[in-house]
């Protein structure tokens, strides 16, 4: 029995291994000379991301192999594999994990002219380690029946005890959450930034959801009327749902602006295709990949010339937080301390 | 040195191996995170512990009623449509605990059509289920309460009828039969399948993150996320070994000195229920099944026929296969461990050190993969900085990293299986086999792999159906080109699109049924015959 299963043992293993080998994983061997390839690690879903990739191979001819995982794994993941990594880029959502991901080192400068035209400043990072490539608006989404869009101001005016149990939020543990307090922090330091946060607790009209769709969700069912989404899980909805009674209103338009985050990518400093990393974030700036970015799904483009997509423009200008997205990095384990303590699930 | 030498010192190797990964998260003590821990406890940590208590109990009383009373009315009693519903009770095993948390926060929560049906013509004021721990307990219990039933089921069964009849001729009623009877003698068993399921309830991350539950699991993944500390994580990770150990002892004492004995076997069920009698039970019975499984099945396939067309992908295949091929692995190794171990308990009485370090191999169960994961990653980390530089290429360059995590996280799961399998070799089976001139290798395959196959088989399946169900270890583990099912379901779930994440649920569901007809199959030959 013993060597039946020492040999079944050994087979599987080998087995696996040879499966492993036979599929596409990038080898050391591959280091000196650039292949007609780019790695990139991606905590941007892959169905938002594969059709521009595939654009992209299409454009230039090379093969762009990805890999979607948590952020914070695929940093850790980054450090584990060192100078071996087989990864090129790392691309994320929210602006905190880009900052991170640069204060840990895995980052090269971008060093491109062409990056630095297409992308404003205040969506890269200061040293160039990092550039964002799309920008996601985080503002109010109400019930029209219920509220008329003068009457929703600022992020902060949500913590007025006239919308005490009509607010609708998302769970602090959503980083787009972590971000938004973050910005607050630096504008109004941590003792105002608790006070709103707690006036927000007050006025929660239910327990904070899961995702955005369903703050959305709970808004239409009448269990609240208003909320903080991110603008494309509305347009999402909008779009299956034409007439929805539901609005978007611009927050802090008279003030400091919408709160925005990004999602952005950097060359990993162990980078074996660097020049390659650099072709793809430089075409993932240009008009062509902004154009589909955005419209994928229905983001704003980070280059300011691109055209919206129609049903995105219907939502009307809006004035952007200018505050550079690094400090929002710098920020969030604050913003996390502070929404703990004042019990913001 | 001799054979028994050899075997021990590869046994300490092995189970070195295993509890490689939790030795590295229990190292992460030796640096202090005092301002994390202070900010812990000033704010979460009481809630963290307690609604993690809250929720185990709720399950652990949820899987007991519902695993022990539809076990024993499939073995005990005979009424309409038994004979499918004793099969139908194993399926909901197959659905992802987080599947049923998001079908069932989509039917039952505020916005949802019950709800809604209940406001609008009711004028009912509407409830929101994710407050407090009843719902998730719910849900949890639904998906968990097949490990109990599964091994209940078995222990009920070998208990045969003769204990069942004196008890009825000593005038005791069905309550009592079950009671002072049938439960004792199955403590063991059960005591087993609610352990497993409080495990996997401990390292549950995807359905309280649903429903927004803060627990020990939830906390560990906020405490890497938010404060960035893998440290920490790990630190507060020993936590939930800490509560696993607490549970094995629980379960060790609960088992007192009852002796799982699997020698009988039922020739018929002493229950035969007529009338309003017989069709009330296999109403409840069927409410079980509707509400675990066809109910959820029934809202995927929905949704998945208005997705089918915008989601399906020729890379499903490949999808599948690595599903498959994983499971099956993972599966192989981890029997095959059990197996080694339990060949070693059988031919030595094992030294103490050993039978803790075998205990302590087992705890990985109750981690959450992801921290799991993380521990190897460290060890990874280690092995580069140490002696390897370029260890960090196991990870991207093969499955051997994803590997040793499954075998880690489901080694319990095939443990008690194989352990109670070879529990049934007695004595005088080998002495018999040997004095009739059986060589060893006709002893292995002729005496003992007939009388631990079903065993095997059973607790390959199981691991096999966590592997394919695994998401965090695989998210984070797997080499390039080797996307599960589980994970399309977990991008699509995170983006909220509940409905296309249908397609990959229903495929691993039925992945699951595949592989549980598999074992069908393959036990056909052992199935007690209960007529």
């Amino acid at each position: 029995m013993k060597k039946i299963l020492a040999t079944l043992l050994t087979t599987s293993i080998l087995g696996l291994t040879a499966c492993s080998n036979d599929s596409a994983t990038p080898s050391s061997e591959g280091i000196q000379q650039e292949d007609n390839k780019v790695v990139v690690y991606s905590s941007r879903a892959e169905h938002l991301i594969k059709p521009l990739f595939d654009q992209f191979s299409a454009e230039t001819g090379i093969e762009v192999q990805f890999q979607t995982g948590r952020a914070n794994a695929l940093i850790e993941r980054l450090r584990a594999e060192g100078a071996n990594s087989p990864a090129d880029i790392l691309m994320t959502v929210d602006a905190g994990n880009l900052w991170y991901a640069a204060d840990q080192g895995l980052f090269q400068t971008l060093n491109s002219s062409i990056v630095e035209n297409n992308i404003p400043a205040h969506l890269r990072d200061p040293d160039q380690l990092w550039t964002g490539l799309s920008v996601r608006a985080r503002t109010f989404v109400y019930h029209s029946d219920k509220i008329q869009p003068n009457q929703l101001t600022s992020y902060e005016d949500l913590a007025d005890p006239k919308w005490q149990g009509r607010l609708c939020l998302r769970t602090s543990g959503s980083v787009y959450n972590k971000s938004l307090v973050a910005a607050m922090i630096d504008r109004h330091g941590e003792p105002k930034t608790a006070e709103v946060l707690s006036g927000w607790v007050n006025n929660l009209a239910t327990k904070p959801t899961a995702r955005d769709v369903h703050v959305m969700e709970a808004i239409l069912a009448g269990q609240c009327d208003v909320g903080l989404v991110n603008t494309y899980y509305y347009g999402r909805l909008e779009a299956d749902t034409p007439n929805t009674p539901l609005k978007l209103a611009w927050a802090n338009q008279d003030t400091t602006g919408t709160h925005i985050n990004v999602s952005g990518a950097g060359i990993l400093k162990h980078a074996s295709q660097p020049n390659n990393a650099r072709k793809l974030i430089e075409w993932l700036s240009s008009e062509t990949a902004q154009q589909t970015y955005g419209a994928l799904n229905r983001e704003y483009p980070a280059n300011p010339t691109i055209k919206l997509d129609p049903q995105v423009a219907a939502w009307g200008e809006y004035k952007q937080d200018q505050l550079n997205l690094r400090q929002v990095g710098v920020l969030q384990q604050k913003a996390t301390m502070l929404i703990n303590r004042v019990g913001y699930e | 040195m001799n054979s028994k030498t050899i075997w021990q010192i590869s046994l300490w190797a092995l189970i070195i191996l295993i509890s490689l990964p939790l030795l590295r998260l229990l190292s992460a003590w030796f640096e202090p995170n005092t301002e994390i821990w202070q900010h812990l406890y000033d704010t979460l940590l009481w809630t963290l512990v307690g609604n993690t208590l809250w929720l185990l109990l709720g399950v652990a009383i949820g899987v007991t009623l519902l695993g022990v009373v539809m076990a024993w009315f499939v073995t005990m009693c005979e009424f309409p449509g038994r004979k499918w519903l004793e099969w139908m009770l194993f399926l909901p095993f197959a659905i992802p605990a987080y599947v049923l948390g998001f079908v069932y926060l989509g039917l039952f929560d505020f916005p949802g059509p019950v709800q809604s049906f209940l406001r609008d013509t009711f004028g009912w004021s509407g409830l929101d289920i994710r407050q407090g721990s009843l719902s998730i307990i719910i849900v949890m219990t639904l998906v968990l309460y097949p490990y109990v039933y599964m091994l209940a089921r078995n222990a009920f069964y070998s208990q045969g009828n003769g204990l069942i009849e004196s008890a009825r001729l000593l005038g005791y009623n069905p309550y009592q039969v079950l009671w002072h009877v049938s439960i004792p003698l199955a403590r063991p068993a059960i005591a087993a399948g609610v352990m497993l399921a409080l495990m996997e309830t401990l390292a549950d991350f995807g359905t309280v993150s649903i429903f927004n539950y803060s627990t020990l699991t939830s906390g560990i993944f906020s405490v890497w996320e938010d404060f960035r500390s893998l440290q920490a994580a790990a630190q507060l990770s020993t936590a939930l070994l800490g509560i696993a150990v607490l549970l094995i002892l629980i379960e060790r004492w609960s088992r007192g000195r009852a002796r799982y004995d699997a020698t009988k076997r039922m020739n018929s069920r002493p229950y035969k229920l007529k009338g309003a009698k017989a069709w009330l039970v296999t109403a409840l019975v069927s409410s079980v099944v509707f509400l675990a499984f066809i109910l959820p099945v029934s809202q995927l396939l929905i949704w998945a026929s208005k997705t089918l067309v915008e989601e399906w992908d020729s890379r499903y295949l490949d999808w599948i296969s690595n599903s498959f091929m994983l499971a099956f692995g993972a599966a192989l190794l981890t029997v095959g461990l059990a197996v080694i171990v339990n060949s070693v308990r059988m031919q030595a009485r094992l030294s103490w050190p050993l039978k803790v370090g075998i205990r302590f191999a087992n705890l990985g169960y109750a981690l959450p993969g992801s921290v799991l994961a993380v521990g190897i990653m460290l060890l990874i980390i280690d092995l580069g900085e140490l002696v390897a530089p370029g260890a960090g290429i196991w990870l991207s360059s093969g499955v051997f990293a994803l590997l040793l995590a499954y075998m880690v996280r489901f080694l319990a799961v095939a443990y008690g299986p194989v352990e109670s399998s070879f529990d049934t070799i007695t004595p005088s089976m080998t002495e018999a086999a040997r004095s009739l001139g059986a060589s060893t290798p006709r002893l292995v395959s002729d005496v003992y792999f007939p009388i631990l196959k079903p065993g095997l088989v059973i607790a390959g399946f199981m691991v096999a159906v966590d592997v394919m169900k695994e998401l965090p270890a695989t998210y984070l583990l797997r080499p390039y080109g080797w996307d599960t099912l589980a994970i399309r379901i977990y991008e699509l779930s995170s983006e909220g699109l509940y409905d296309r994440a249908a397609i990959p649920s229903l495929m691993l569901l039925l992945l699951g049924l595949a592989s549980l007809y598999m074992v069908h199959l393959i036990n056909k030959r052992y199935k007690i015959r209960a007529r």
